[in-house]
Parts: structure tokens; C-alpha cells; sequence
């Protein structure tokens, strides 16, 4: 890895920089240095698709029909087993 | 932040017992409960006892319901001790508990391949989607829990720190370490991948 006195304080600001949660000020210095560092470039991109990648695959997952079914009947609701839009 | 169904149930309903009103608080959260209990224990047998179990209890308890956190948020906070309550039964040499002092420390960078340039169906191929569970469940059962409830359910950091009862430093120390951790474990599969497309780029 390219050694810069940035490197470290990057990783400490790495959730907060993804996150929109860092000011204007920090974020400016991040990017100065990340035109320079490949690696942490490579470290912060691969660091957002990460999250976005675990985000779109999740927003896929269904409740089976069978499992909601017998979560109605369990609950005692299974007159409303049929109430699913 | 929680995306909450289009119209709450009504408190009010909910806590005299009005059964349509239960149903509508079922529906509109089972999924995040389901995918919850899913992504924490990898076992859809084990996440449909708590999927039950936490409404059974949830609405046991609404008489008693403060309304001090939204419902989205004590569904959660209940679903969640559902899930460590099965990992301490299949699990009890883990010590678990969420308030404990952190024994995770923060991971090093080790991977340095740039992988986002991977076309998008080798990313998210049914290999990758199988491979992105196991890497989360080598994370520990605190630091899952964490990123699970702010970056696959959504909550904000606050909400994260109410539903566990944690500070919200606490929740983005290890917030943090799930994601590096979770980013060197992707590196290292991916680039499995970036190797194999060069050689076959070689061969052909």
C-alpha cells in the first residue's frame, strides 16, 4: 500500500465518509488524498459496493407463502390468511 | 431509517386487542422480522420459530407497550433476543451478550483489488449471493447483528442503538468492523473471480 499520513485516518472516517456524515471540510481532504492513493480508492469503492451489493440482494428476500400461513395460524389470525394484498 | 408500512396500526387498537388491526401489524412487518432472523442464524427453520415467537410474545405484551420507540423498533429489539436465545442454545460455549465490552478489534486492510469493475451478474450470481451469507456469518454474532439492522434493514444509527440498547458509539465502532471485515471477505472471493476471467481470457 502506498503510505500516506492519510491512509489511517481514512479507515477511522470510512463509515461516517459512506454515510454522508462528514463534513464538507473532511470529505475535500479524502478526496485529495484518494486521487493520489490508489489503494484507498480501491479500499473506499469496494467499501461502498460492499454495502450496496448486501443491500439490493436483501431487498429481494420474500416471506414464503407457507411460512407466512402458518405465522397467521400460529397467531391464532388464520380468518386474515387470505387478506394478502 | 425504518421505512414504516403506509399507515401504522393504531396503538390504541392494537392494545385492546383488535385482531384486523393485529393482522395489519403482522403483514406489514414479517418480512423485515423473517429476513432479520434469516440473515442472523442462516437457517429458515430457526428463522420461522422467531418469526412466531416474536409476535406471539410482541403481541402478548402490547397491553404493556409504551409506545417510548416505534413498533418497528421493539419488534426488532424482541426479535433479536429471539435469535441470540437460539444461538446460546446451539452455541453455549459463545459468550453473547450484546452489552459486553468488544473482544472484535478492527480489521486490517489486507485486500487492495478493485473488483467493482466485475460485471454485474458475476457480482450478484447465485455463487456470489451464497458466498456474500457465509461471509456474514463468520462476522461475530455483535457485529452482525449491527450491520444487519443498519445496512440490510436500514435503521438509522439511532434507531440501531434503541433497538439493541447500545450507545450509539458502540453501534458504529461495529458497524465498522462488520463492514471492513465483510469488504475483505467479498476482495478475496472476487478477486477468485478476476483471476479466473483473466485466464480464461488467456486461454481464448
Amino acid at each position: 500500500m502506498k503510505k500516506s499520513h492519510n491512509c489511517g485516518s481514512l479507515l477511522e472516517s470510512l463509515s461516517d465518509y459512506v454515510d454522508g456524515e462528514l463534513g464538507d471540510a473532511l470529505c475535500e481532504e479524502i478526496e485529495r488524498h484518494m486521487a493520489d492513493c490508489d489503494n484507498c480508492r480501491i479500499v473506499v469503492d469496494t467499501f461502498k459496493k460492499t454495502i450496496s451489493l448486501y443491500q439490493e440482494t436483501s431487498e429481494k428476500t420474500t416471506i414464503p407463502i407457507g411460512v407466512r400461513e402458518r405465522l397467521f395460524h400460529r397467531l391464532d389470525l388464520d380468518d386474515f390468511i387470505q387478506k394478502e394484498n | 431509517m425504518i421505512k414504516e408500512p403506509l399507515q401504522e396500526p393504531s396503538l390504541q387498537l392494537l392494545r385492546s386487542g383488535d385482531r384486523t388491526e393485529i393482522a395489519r401489524l403482522v403483514d406489514g412487518h414479517s418480512l423485515n422480522i423473517y429476513r432479520l432472523a434469516l440473515k442472523m442464524l442462516a437457517n429458515p427453520q430457526d428463522a420461522e420459530d422467531v418469526l412466531q415467537n416474536t409476535f406471539l410474545k410482541a403481541i402478548q405484551a402490547l397491553p404493556t407497550f409504551e409506545g417510548r420507540s416505534s413498533l418497528a423498533t421493539w419488534l426488532y429489539r424482541i426479535a433479536v433476543n429471539e435469535a441470540l436465545m437460539i444461538i446460546r442454545k446451539q452455541k453455549p460455549e459463545i459468550e453473547l451478550d450484546l452489552q459486553s465490552e468488544d473482544t472484535d478489534e478492527t480489521p486490517a486492510l489486507t485486500q487492495f483489488t478493485d473488483w467493482c469493475c466485475l460485471p454485474e451478474w458475476e457480482l450478484v450470481s447465485a455463487e456470489a449471493k451464497n458466498h456474500f451469507d457465509k461471509a456474514i456469518q463468520q462476522l461475530s454474532e455483535k457485529l452482525r447483528v449491527v450491520f444487519i439492522l443498519r445496512d440490510i434493514e436500514g435503521l438509522s444509527i439511532h434507531e440501531t442503538s434503541t433497538a439493541l440498547d447500545l450507545t450509539e458509539t458502540t453501534v458504529k465502532t461495529r458497524l465498522l468492523r462488520a463492514r471492513l471485515k465483510l469488504r475483505e471477505l467479498l476482495s478475496v472471493y472476487y478477486e477468485e473471480r478476476l483471476d479466473m476471467e483473466k485466464s480464461d481470457e488467456k486461454i481464448s
